[in-house]
């Protein structure tokens, strides 16, 4: 736990130390990856952060082939597609995220269901882009 | 739960005009404009006089990014001739003239205006396809774009969704894109119009032409299959499950139900209207349904007093080929996880007994994004009165048909009834 508030950056702050941090609504608690600092059930901002393990389950994914050019310039491209997915979490939310460790050139080879693991990403320590990783356990 | 919603004054539509869509390096969003509003000023049957027109309504997703120009409103209206009437831009991605078209519903339901036009265009071709990619990912969540999604891939890890849940596979995306290129060929406005077989032919003839060893598919699906002549885009989306990158333009005039008579004998009639808004892809209760096109077809329902059963023919946003089969299912035309296997038995064909995307949908029509909610509509509208040439519905008297828009990932969805008396 951490009191401080809960915004996109502490988000990707704690990304770039490993951690998947949500926010839970203390008053439903519900739990949002990444989180939010308003609840939507309860419209009320009485929130507070929550680690998550970083475990969970490929639910959906796609190995894009065109991405856009920022993708592109680290080197993505038709012959080197990159895996964007959304990860069910242990604890029950989704994410969205990349997927790595995997080949995206054999798709048909990459489950749906497959467990999967958050890992650090220090290849683009200075792209403020706020992406978890995830790679297969 | 959704109240029972009508208007406080009958709407009819009494004009209608579009620009060919496709990719025209020469002109414009204002050529298409004008091109779209002189063929609806020919359509209006007994004529009009432009000056009469109280306001416009105009949708445009991102003409800022792709053509680095604002402020549409004003810019159509003077090369329109139309100064000073008062014009209104709106924004809903894909959705865009769509809304415009329910703003301009309102306006003449409140009596606050007689005669409106809804117009809607935009201009993608001057772009790089991955500018393009990244200029319609502007529509998505920071969160999706920052993950590198483009709206193949979404709509891509939607397929995957779905093929997982009911054993749906790419040969049923298939059926879709082949459904779609029967109609596109019967379509003189789609940027698209020529079948797959024909498609295949030509490229036959020309490698024979050029003495290379002609191709050997079987059928349309070994074609499609084929990764040299359809490739990935973002897998399991391919080329040939995408829209294509278009430029276009397409309005309608609206008027008041009691003044329809004056413009033409056979207007047709706003029934019903829906709008909902959903969630990012991460937040979404489901991923084989969008939550905002179920809730915009029940307000539209209702406030018709009509279900899925009642309407003969749809117009459905089918910016990816998965899209035409879940939109099938969330408008309830058929139930849960058997979309896919409806449009395999040909239920969605032009002569079958659900039509889906007579047009030729966004996938062959084209799709300007900001011009698809109302060149939808003008479908629905050619269709109603028997003007839709060679690729009209063969079914005897239409009276209901329909037009569902998405932005985004289901973040804004409409759903337009309209009806012939
Ligand atoms: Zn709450």
């Amino acid at each position: 736990m951490s009191e401080q508030a809960i915004s996109d950056s502490a988000f990707a702050a704690f990304l770039d130390q490993g951690q998947l941090q949500g926010s839970r609504c203390t008053s439903c608690e519900a739990v949002f990856v990444p989180p939010r600092g308003w609840c939507p059930k309860c419209h009320q901002s009485d929130m507070q952060w929550t680690r998550t393990s970083g475990t969970g389950r490929l639910f959906a994914f796609s190995c894009i082939a065109i991405g856009p050019p920022w993708m592109a310039a680290y080197g993505y491209d038709r012959d080197h597609p990159y895996c964007s997915a959304v990860v069910e979490l242990d604890e029950g939310p989704r994410v969205v995220g990349r997927l790595e460790g995997v080949d995206t050139n054999d798709p048909e080879n990459i489950k749906i269901g497959m467990w999967l693991v958050l890992q650090q990403d220090d290849s683009k320590s200075d792209d403020s882009r706020i992406c978890p990783v995830f790679s297969p356990v | 739960m959704t109240k029972k919603r009508k208007l406080g004054r009958g709407v009819a539509v009494v004009g209608a005009g579009m620009s060919p869509f496709g990719m025209f390096a020469e002109r414009t969003s204002t050529d298409l404009f004008i091109e779209a509003f002189q063929e609806m000023t020919g359509s209006v049957d007994k004529g009009f006089e432009p000056n009469d027109i109280d306001a416009l309504y105009l949708g445009n997703f991102t003409n800022d990014f792709f053509v680095q120009q604002s402020h549409w409103g004003a810019i159509l209206v003077d090369a329109l001739g139309l100064v000073p009437k008062p014009a209104t831009r709106t924004e809903g991605a894909c959705a865009s003239s769509a809304l415009a078209f329910r703003e301009a519903v309102f306006a003449i339901a409140s009596g606050f205006y007689d005669i409106v036009l809804v117009g809607g265009f935009e201009q993608m071709s001057k772009q790089s396809t991955e500018q393009v990619a990244e200029g319609l990912a502007l529509a998505a969540s920071p969160y999706e774009r920052e993950a590198g999604f483009t709206y193949p891939g979404v709509f891509g890890a939607i397929a995957t969704a779905y093929f997982d849940r009911y054993g749906a596979t790419r040969e049923h995306l298939m059926n879709v894109t082949i459904k779609s290129h029967e109609n596109g060929r019967l379509n003189p406005k789609a940027q698209h119009q020529r079948s797959i077989s024909e498609i295949m032919a030509s490229r036959i003839e020309k490698a024979a032409s050029r003495g290379q060893s002609p191709p050997g598919w079987q059928d349309e699906k070994e074609f499609l299959a084929d990764p040299q002549a359809n490739p990935v885009i973002a897998w399991p989306t391919h080329l040939f499950d995408c829209s294509p990158i278009s430029d276009g333009a397409a309005c309608v005039l609206l008027v008041g139900e009691e003044l329809a008579a004056s413009f033409t004998d056979t207007p047709m009639h706003v029934r019903g209207l829906g709008q909902a808004s959903g969630r990012n892809l991460h937040a979404a209760d489901d991923l084989t349904s969008f939550e905002a096109t179920r809730f915009a077809a029940r307000e539209a329902y209702e406030m018709a007093g009509l279900s899925p059963a009642d309407i003969q023919f749809a117009e459905v946003h089918d910016c990816f080929s998965i899209a035409e089969i879940l939109h099938g299912e969330d408008l309830g035309f058929f139930d849960p996880g058997t979309g896919f296997k409806a449009v395999a038995e040909g239920l969605t064909r032009r002569d079958g007994p659900k039509p889906i995307n007579t047009s030729g949908g966004l996938k062959c029509k084209g799709h300007p994004v900001g011009a698809t909610g109302v060149a939808q509509l003008i479908e629905v509208w050619q269709q109603l009165r028997g003007e839709a040439g060679e690729r009209q519905i063969p079914a005897k008297d239409l009276r209901f048909g329909a037009a569902h828009s998405m932005g985004g990932t289901g973040g804004t969805c409409t759903f337009t009834i309209l009806e012939r008396w």
